[in-house]
């Protein structure tokens, strides 16, 4: 690990103003994913700026009848909050079918949206990959990619986001806010908040230098039936070959988004309208794109049978 | 930056005891347990968050203390399998892990034991699992959910089986002995 100064910001403004004002400067929240990272000399951050004292760790309901999720909120205690297990339940099933008890104590809301690829070349620092190494090629493309994305991929980088909590955020038509240095905020729908690779997939989201994020809110809930299927290799603690994060209701129709397909959580509106037509249906307008390896062309089909399998369940 | 790398100073207390320490910043809880305090006990099996070998309890939550800095637990209080018991004085969990010999190598073990006693609290606290029915309910205390719950914990041993026998006596669960009992009870899917 590369040699660092470490301080714990004591407002949201400070914190921004802190990573903004240090070439190399980089949140901490949990540090699941950063320091896994940095152990690994792939992020080499030169100073870290700590959020836990923000205050940014509470649960609020909107003015608009939804909750707003401080960004500090821990997976386990966001999947645990008994509105969001009413309420939001694919958030739930999402958060507790990812990682393990121990990691989720200490994830937060905003470090498990900005968790980097599982890309198994990404990790390996003697492989090319132009997400680690802009410019470096990209040893997946022709090597081993069953794990990795079938669409919204490019000729640079054909990795997968990895979170499952953000599928569900997506389904849920979620946003990110953020504060930057200057003490002004936005906020971000949760579907244009992740970039696709293009040809810099570096650039994995649409967040400035210094830019933090202070909460992630919920419209007001939905109703409906709540589903999240994850299929993986192991029955716990893998990451997806595919999600499905799904809310329908009664007479068939509403809404899905797929993870492990895709560099960011893949939901095309266009196929929730072919919701009541069938799992076929759907699949074929969402992965309409679709640009699979020989080795991952199995999850296309994957996908549209895990919808297939919801969509049973919500009848049954 | 400075020529030498920077160090901090940080207080937590540490099985009940206060420990101040000055340490390099990138010094993991996990090395600031092993090479600073002197307390073997927590092991490092990955270094990556993968394993659950470095389980300890920080103010009563589980975590991996090899992917937390020891600089960001100024002030918390840190459990280790050290602390839960003595070899005189056994935590409930040590002495049910030693009746249905919950290990063989023992690499595993404090993770494995620190982590089953959080488990046992998650679920009476009602934290949800991927196995629970309805997340809008409760939990139940069933072998289902704590085989879930464990899954941060490899053991290249195998004692798994071993290990649930040992959670289900301390959480005061009966223990279903064949595949079709355990079908029954919902322990296992069909
Ligand atoms: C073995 C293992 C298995 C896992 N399995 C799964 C899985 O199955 N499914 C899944 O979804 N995840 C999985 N994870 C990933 C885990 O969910 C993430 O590591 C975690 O959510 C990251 O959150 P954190 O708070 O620890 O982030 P950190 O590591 O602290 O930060 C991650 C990034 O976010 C930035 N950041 C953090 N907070 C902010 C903020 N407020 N504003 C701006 N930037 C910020 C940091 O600078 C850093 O770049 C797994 C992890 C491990 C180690
Ligand atoms: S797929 Fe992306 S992350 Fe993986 S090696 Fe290629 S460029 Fe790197
Ligand atoms: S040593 Fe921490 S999880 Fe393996
Ligand atoms: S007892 Fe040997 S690894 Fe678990």
């Amino acid at each position: 690990m590369k040699a660092f100064t470490y301080e714990r910001a004591k407002t949201p403004a400070a914190a921004a103003a802190a990573v903004a004002g240090h070439k190399g400067g980089k949140f901490i929240a949990g540090g699941t994913n950063l320091l896994d990272l940095m152990k690994l000399e792939i992020e080499t951050p030169t100073h870290l700026v700590d959020v836990q004292d923000l205050g940014l760790d509470k649960i609020e309901e909107t003015a608009e009848g939804g909750l707003r999720i401080g960004t500090l909120v821990s997976n386990t205690a966001l999947a645990a909050d008994a509105r969001v297990r009413r309420d939001y339940g694919v958030l739930t099933r999402a958060i507790v079918a990812g990682a393990s008890g121990q990691l989720r104590n200490k994830a937060t809301t905003g470090g498990n949206l900005l968790q980097r690829t599982r890309c198994p070349y990404f990790y390996d620092t003697n492989q090319a990959c132009n997400k680690r190494k802009p410019g470096s090629g990209c040893a997946a493309i022709g090597g081993f990619s069953r794990q990795l994305g079938v669409i919204g991929t490019s000729d640079a980088c054909i990795a997968t986001h990895p979170s499952d909590m953000a599928i569900a955020l997506r389904v849920l038509d979620a946003a990110v806010e953020t504060v930057d240095a200057s003490g002004a905020t936005r906020s971000v729908p949760i579907g244009e908040f992740h970039r696709l690779p293009g040809d810099t997939p570096h650039v994995e989201n649409v967040l400035q230098r210094g830019e933090l994020i202070t909460s992630v809110t919920l419209p007001k809930p939905l109703g409906g039936r709540h589903f999240y299927h994850k299929v993986r290799d192991r029955a716990s603690y893998a990451f997806a070959l595919v999600s499905v994060a799904a809310v329908l209701n009664e007479d068939g129709s509403g809404r899905v988004a797929f993870g492990g397909v895709a560099p960011k959580p893949w939901r095309v509106e266009a196929a929730d309208a072919k919701m009541r037509s069938g799992a076929s249906a759907v699949a074929r307008t969402a992965f309409a794109d679709a640009r699979p390896t020989h080795e991952n062309a199995f999850k296309v089909t994957l996908a549209e049978r895990t919808l297939a399998a919801v969509m049973q369940e919500n009848r049954a | 930056m400075t020529d030498q790398p920077p160090k901090m100073a940080v207080t937590f207390k540490i099985n009940g005891k206060a420990q101040a320490l000055m340490l390099d910043t990138r010094t993991t809880l996990l090395d600031a347990l092993r090479d600073h305090v002197g307390l073997m006990g927590t092991k490092k099996g990955c270094d990556h968050g993968q394993c659950g070998a470095c389980t300890v309890l920080v103010n009563g939550t589980r975590i991996n203390s090899c992917l937390s800095l020891a600089v960001m637990h100024e002030g918390d209080a840190v459990t280790t399998i050290e602390g839960l018991g003595t070899p005189e004085d056994l935590h409930p969990m040590q002495a049910a892990f030693v009746k249905h010999d919950g290990f063989q190598c023992g690499y595993c073990t404090p993770g494995q034991i620190c982590s089953a006693v959080a488990v046992l609290e998650e679920i009476k606290a009602g934290i949800p699992s991927h196995v629970q029915g309805d997340v809008s309910g409760t939990p139940e205390m069933t072998v289902l959910e704590m085989r879930e719950r464990m899954s941060g914990n490899i053991c290249r041993c195998g004692a798994y089986s071993n290990i649930a026998e040992a959670m289900a006596e301390v959480a005061g669960v009966r223990i279903a002995e064949t595949h079709e009992a355990k079908m029954r009870d919902g322990e296992v899917r069909a």
